[in-house]
């Protein structure tokens, strides 16, 4: 299996530069504390008389700050080495937790079958027609009136990571519920039950091993829609707090100076979404490709 | 006749989940006393304010009173705008449902040739970029799309509005920036954005359908009796292929709705979902209940409106019995 699959990633020279990137962005997040020269949660240690200096390319650079500074005087360069990580984090988990929800209800909903299955799936139908962007939207600004900004800001990480995990987890249900359908006739779950395995054993030990290739084909591109959602919440001031940046968070706060000339605010944490979000695409795609017989999927 | 039938009870259900929806929104936020009286009221006045405006009923008459008052188009005033929530919503509607139209515009017009061309031509350089250029642009969120157009044509080569609506023109009830110059310049650069997003989207699933549809044997008995081939590729196999497209482009009304929010926050259109976001950041709950209970009620006719649109596009679908 791995030897096949390192097989084809040394054939598909996109992928294998898309895996590189990723690895080193996710290496320079995990050593954030040591690379960063600044605390970029900590508000003491910004100084307001450094904001809005430019990168070093420009006229005005200040040579302790590489990339500039933003609107508060924090260091790009950190900010953005953290950014990462908190944006990583948050999509890992929200998609762990749309995994557990999904890959459950589907393994339940495919072998119990009937009303259960009809249950759940008609949710999955409305939640998708829904939108998850939406839902998110919705919940987060119900939160968000409820708790004031400031008790908001405490639980966001926490917030966004169950409001995008609980919002998506049909994208994990229907596939997994599709292929229990399919191995549910095989002989070996016939088996089991003659032999008097109860139902919980029979779905845990023998079927959901069988049913995970869908899962991971998947969860890379759960990671960016994650991230991508988070980004985009916010951008609308429904996600994280500007006092800890994100991704987007960092973007958000930068968009109001786009007009006074600071642009590296928000353009180079935007490359970095992008990159990040596009890395996650490609390898997702690779992956399909390299698990799935088909050798192209049309949608 | 069944089917509208059929179709008027769902919607009836949907709308009483959205309302029950709307009514626990507006009982576990915010206090109205708080708002009618300020902190100076005694406890005693409090009580019986409460008591006059039935706070103190069980829940299931207050939630009679809530949803006569929805029926009637009453949802509460807004804190901010001292008007009815409803009126508010509606005065914005205009602003976003002309912005969603020309963002569908131009989708169609460009996924629809890009999508059957790619598809015809699966293996020529142009398709392959289309393709890759799909991937890129499916990883770029809407704001960034908006933020870059803003900074080259408003910022750096300063041609076209980056903000508000222009001039518009009262049409009766409908506030209007299609007839102006100034309106549709200001149309120009938020309807891109919105399209942008969908657009890889709708390329990819025009470009699969037809594919799966060309594979098929009567596009190769048509080919073989020979008819011209753009006649087999237009009318016969797009035809056909149009049913998906509508299917899963139905669903993605949802999506471009949440869209409208992002869109509308970066240009400061002023529709409903730059009022929804304001609403938001000013606690203003009968906005944001508002602007729920508006937008489920469009979620349930944009969905019917898909349902119809299948019969016309094949025949063979009947919706009048029971679901398939």
């Amino acid at each position: 299996m791995s030897e096949i699959f390192r097989h084809r990633l040394s054939r598909d020279p996109f992928a294998l530069v898309a895996a590189g990137i990723l690895v080193i962005l996710l290496f320079l997040s995990v050593a954030a504390p040591l690379l960063a020269t600044q605390d970029p949660f900590d508000l003491a240690a910004l100084d307001i008389l450094d904001s809005e200096l430019p990168p070093f390319w420009l006229e005005g650079a200040d040579e302790r700050y590489l990339l500039g500074t933003d609107s508060q005087g924090r260091d790009m360069v950190s900010a953005m080495l953290y950014g990462i990580g908190l944006s990583f984090v948050i999509g890992l988990l929200a998609m762990l937790l749309q995994l557990v929800l999904g890959v459950s209800i589907g393994l339940v909903s495919g072998y119990v079958g009937g009303r259960v299955d009809a249950f759940f799936m008609r949710l999955a139908d409305i939640q998708l027609t829904l939108s998850t962007l939406m839902v998110a939207i919705v919940a987060l600004a119900i939160f968000q009136t409820a708790f004031g900004a400031e008790q908001f800001g405490r639980y966001a990480v926490l917030l966004l990571v169950l409001v995008i995990g609980i919002a998506e987890w049909p994208q994990f249900a229907r596939p997994v519920r599709a292929q229990v359908l399919a191995e549910k006739q095989k002989a070996y779950v016939m088996a089991s039950q003659a032999l008097g395995l109860s139902s919980r054993a029979i779905v845990v030990r023998h079927i959901l091993p069988n049913v995970m290739m869908p899962v991971y084909v998947i969860a890379p591109v759960q990671i960016a829609n994650a991230i991508m959602s988070e980004a985009m919440l916010s951008f609308l001031g429904l996600g994280m707090p500007v006092s800890q940046p994100s991704l987007g968070s960092l973007i958000h706060s930068g968009f109001e100076f786009i007009f006074s000339g600071a642009w590296w605010i928000t353009v180079m944490p935007s490359v970095l979404l992008v990159v990040l979000i596009l890395v996650m695409n490609i390898l997702g795609d690779f992956l399909r490709d390299a698990l799935s017989h088909k050798s192209h999927s049309y949608y | 006749m069944t089917f509208v039938v059929h179709r008027l009870g769902q919607m009836l259900i949907v709308l009483l989940v959205i309302s029950c929806f709307g009514f626990a929104i507006q009982t576990s936020l915010g206090d109205p006393l708080r708002e009618l009286v300020g902190q100076a009221a005694s406890e005693s006045e409090r009580e019986a304010l409460r008591e006059k405006l039935g706070l103190n009923d069980p829940l299931l008459v207050q939630y009679g009173r809530f949803l006569r008052g929805a029926v009637q188009g009453d949802l509460g005033t807004s804190y901010f705008h001292k008007k009815p929530a409803l009126t508010v919503i509606l005065s914005k509607f205009p602003a976003t449902f002309e912005l969603v139209i020309a963002a569908t515009f131009i989708i169609v017009l460009v996924s629809l040739p890009a999508g059957i061309y790619c598809a015809v031509h699966p293996r020529t350089f142009l398709s392959r970029l289309v393709m890759a250029a799909s991937i890129v642009g499916m990883s770029v969120p809407v704001f960034l799309t908006g933020v870059f157009l803003i900074y080259v044509f408003a910022v750096q080569l300063g041609g076209l509005p980056s903000f508000g609506r222009g001039e518009t023109v009262m049409i009766g009830p409908w506030e209007s920036g299609l007839v102006t110059l100034s309106g549709l310049e200001h149309l120009i650069l938020p309807a891109i954005t919105l399209s942008s997003i969908m657009l890889p989207l709708f390329i990819r699933l025009v470009r699969g359908a037809l594919l799966e549809e060309l594979g098929q044997d009567y596009v190769r008995t048509a080919f073989a009796k020979g008819l011209p081939r753009r006649r087999i590729w237009l009318q016969h196999a797009l035809r056909n292929a149009s049913l998906p497209i509508v299917t899963i482009g139905g669903l993605q009304a949802g999506t471009m709705i949440a869209y409208t929010i992002l869109t509308e926050t970066v240009f400061q259109w002023p529709g409903m979902g730059f009022m929804f976001l304001e609403a938001v950041t000013r606690a203003d709950t009968p906005l944001i209940i508002a602007y729920v209970m508006v937008v489920g009620v469009m979620f349930v006719l944009i969905n019917t409106v898909v349902d119809l649109l299948y019969m016309v596009i094949d025949p063979r679908v009947s919706l009048s019995g029971e679901r398939s």
